[in-house]
């Protein structure tokens, strides 16, 4: 009996942490123009999504925020790799100092990030855009590239890097020929971490995307709600970024499995 | 001008951590072709000294020199030295031909050569076809046996190696103790290796170099350190011993345990403070207690295979430890003798505490970061620098809080007492002798009577 109530207590949740995403899922393969309508099975919205029977926008905003998530999330890869090595190498006493650093803009309100962001640019006199975007979210991803490549040089033999040295390579070879490949799938891991959030950031964006008619998917679909009622191609849309999430997330958990039956 | 026939010299080096002195001025020369092996417990500066002749830290002063070149500053990667490191330190994400290739690769030798040396190497550590296999799925004695291809494949002139066998058991360290020794003879390279285990350093080398506290104690065949043992810290550290303390009385004749002993040893001076050190093995026990020179009565017997490891308590209160083949009871009043050839005889370190200090009126003193009360002293001015001293057996540790704090750092049993040395927390050593037993790292609280203190005039 109590094994049920477990049981049931886990699926309600599941259920509710799903349902938003499986609505809207459900509701991608019918016509109706208002979500919450069923007017039957239909892939017409697909279609349409497809066909570019939407306003051409719409993919110009995908393709700017695949290439502002993956520029900012790339750079912030090195960036935070090399500050994570870096941070790494510190005393103790400095290396905590500058990890409580690392951090704040983790717990920092996006809103205040957003802001502050804004009205640095517009003091250093910088026109604001894609370049702008980019960098804010740089800005932002780099503290958790560094979180996601410390472990793995925590768990790193410490003799690695001295021991390639005492073998005849150069720092820099060592870097790239020991210490690169041990930390690979932290970099990796903060990559697709740092991708996503960029993905969908919203907040950041909006205060830094200027007034050029720059717009990244979060802040089209905010003016597209705003302007009355969601354009019926962001269901589909959104459900399949959904889809694609779930299969990253898969090969990033598989890769994770994996590397830990080899360190076994 | 430099001495060719060394292949390593180490010359007055120094190196510390902020205040913290980890080697204070080593000095050490190894001959080509030498199996030499840094001996000391943890945390006594063998490793530091090895990681400074490999290059993997900067030293405060003092130079290195290997093969006749001076390398202090030279990078660790120029150096004509490869280490095997505690931890193997092998390269996860590559195979065992990759990581043996791996130093290879970098020189940029045709593959040819590579694969051959390659194959040479796994040969001489008995891992041939092992190339293809992950690291990861080796065994300890297999992964070392790697770490050291990879590291000779690179033809060091020295070979350096950090505690190599401390992460295998028993059976398979002395398994591979004997394979070093062949790879050794067969390689005819310089081997520079480091080892807390006294019975490693025995077996396997030409040279023992024994350390501690950051200074070399005692550099000498094997044999050299197990019979002539240099100071009271070799003697103990090195193979079982009986310390003692001792009166040497005049040339040949040595006073312990309330006993006149002939010995061989001459030169220390008439009524001098010494230490004795004899080992378990040369003490012979008789049955019947008139034929010894010393009469006690046995405390314990234990088995160890080839002997019977006895405890005896002599009856002013000594306690020997002996070895013997044959068998006694516990309880069993036996003598003992022992022969004056076997007798060694040591110089003390020191016979009492001295300490610089202030004196801060007539009737206290500071030292070690505190102020004591003295008995009146006279004819020093207030305000001068003096010299303090306190003998062993006048410092009271307490289990609370004393005077001052400190901690046990090491322990010598000396038959009747122990002889603590306690680090202070004004990062200065008091020596203590007690009959209380302490455990190493043990917090204590120190108190000194002012009638023990002693104010001399520098």
């Amino acid at each position: 009996m109590k094994h049920l109530f477990a049981k049931l207590y886990v699926w309600l949740l599941l259920a509710i942490l799903y349902a938003p995403i499986l609505i809207i899922i459900i509701f991608s393969f019918t016509e109706a123009r208002v979500l919450g309508n069923w007017t039957g099975f239909s892939t017409k919205l697909y279609q349409s999504l497809f066909s570019g029977g939407v306003n051409n926008s719409l993919f110009v905003t995908l393709l700017n925020t695949f290439a502002i998530a993956f520029i900012a999330a790339s750079a912030s890869a090195v960036l935070g790799s090399l500050a994570a090595i870096g941070i790494f190498n510190l005393r103790r006493k400095t290396r905590n100092t500058v990890l409580f650093l690392n951090n704040i803009p983790i717990l920092n309100p996006e809103i205040i990030t957003g802001v502050s962001l804004f009205l640095l640019f517009v003091s250093l006199g910088i026109s604001q855009g894609f370049m702008t975007v980019v960098l804010a979210h740089i800005s932002f991803c780099v503290p958790y590239v560094v979180l996601s490549v410390l472990p793995r040089l925590k768990q790193m033999n410490p003799s690695l890097y001295e021991a390639a040295l005492d073998l005849g390579a150069t720092p820099m070879q060592a870097l790239r020929k020991v210490i690169f490949p041990e930390i690979k799938p932290g970099i990796i891991s903060g990559f697709i971490l740092t991708f996503t959030l960029s993905f969908d950031d919203f907040v950041v964006s909006l205060f830094t995307i200027g007034n050029e008619g720059l717009q990244t998917l979060s802040t089209y679909i905010y003016a597209d709600a705003r302007k009355g009622g969601l354009t019926p191609e962001l269901r589909p849309l959104t459900s399949l970024i959904f889809i694609v999430v779930l299969v990253l997330l898969f090969i990033v958990n598989q890769r994770a499995k994996k590397s830990a039956v080899h360190e076994k | 001008m430099q001495d060719f026939n060394y292949i390593i010299d180490v010359r007055n080096i120094h190196k510390s951590y902020k205040d913290k002195v980890v080697l204070d001025n080593i000095n050490l020369s190894v001959k080509k072709g030498e199996f030499v092996t840094i001996l000391g417990p943890s945390g006594c500066g063998k490793t530091t000294l090895l990681r400074l002749i490999a290059g993997f830290l900067p030293a405060t002063s003092g130079q290195i020199f290997i093969g006749g070149k001076e390398i202090t500053g030279i990078p660790p990667y120029k150096r004509p030295v490869n280490t095997v490191f505690q931890k193997y330190a092998l390269f996860p994400h590559l195979n065992v031909y990759d990581n043996i290739a791996f130093g290879l690769k970098l020189k940029k030798l045709p593959r040819k050569e590579i694969d051959r040396k390659v194959a040479r190497v796994l040969k001489m550590v008995s891992m041939t076809d092992y190339e293809y296999r992950s690291v990861d799925s080796l065994s300890g004695g297999q992964q070392q046996r790697v770490a050291i291809a990879r590291a000779i494949v690179n033809e060091p002139e020295v070979l350096l190696l950090d505690e190599p066998l401390s992460a295998l058991d028993l059976k398979m360290r002395q398994d591979m103790q004997m394979e070093l020794k062949e790879l050794h003879k067969n390689l005819k390279i310089t081997f520079l290796y480091v080892t807390h285990d006294q019975e490693e350093a025995l077996t396997l080398s030409d040279t023992v170099v024994v350390m501690s506290e950051g200074v070399i104690q005692q550099t000498g065949t094997p044999m050299d350190v197990y019979n002539e043992p240099a100071n009271s810290f070799v003697a103990d550290f090195i193979g079982a011993s009986n310390i003692l303390n001792a009166e040497m009385i005049e040339d040949e004749l040595v006073r312990f345990a309330n006993h006149d002993f002939k010995c061989v040893d001459k030169g220390f001076g008439e009524h001098t403070p010494v230490d004795v050190v004899l080992r378990p093995e040369d003490i012979v026990v008789f049955e019947n207690p008139s034929n010894g020179m010393l009469c006690g009565k046995i405390q314990s017997v234990v088995f160890k295979g080839v002997h019977y490891e006895l405890t005896v308590l002599t009856e002013d209160g000594y306690e020997l430890l002996v070895h013997d083949y044959n068998c006694f009871n516990v309880g069993a009043t036996v003598g003992l003798a022992v022969k004056p050839f076997d007798i060694h005889v040591m110089k003390k370190e020191r016979v009492c505490n001295t300490f610089e200090g202030k004196l801060i009126d007539s009737s206290h003193v500071e030292f070690l970061g505190h102020e004591f009360e003295c008995k009146e002293v006279e004819g020093i001015e207030a305000g001068e620098r003096v010299k303090v001293e306190v003998d062993f057996g006048d410092v009271e540790l307490l289990d609370n809080e004393g005077m001052i704090e400190g901690e046990v750092k090491y322990i010598l049993y000396k038959c009747d007492r122990y002889h603590l040395t306690v680090l202070t927390d004004w990062d200065e050593n008091i020596y203590v002798d007690t009959q209380d037993v302490w455990d190493d790292g043990d917090k204590v609280g120190i108190s000194i009577m002012p009638e023990h203190i002693r104010v001399i005039h520098l």
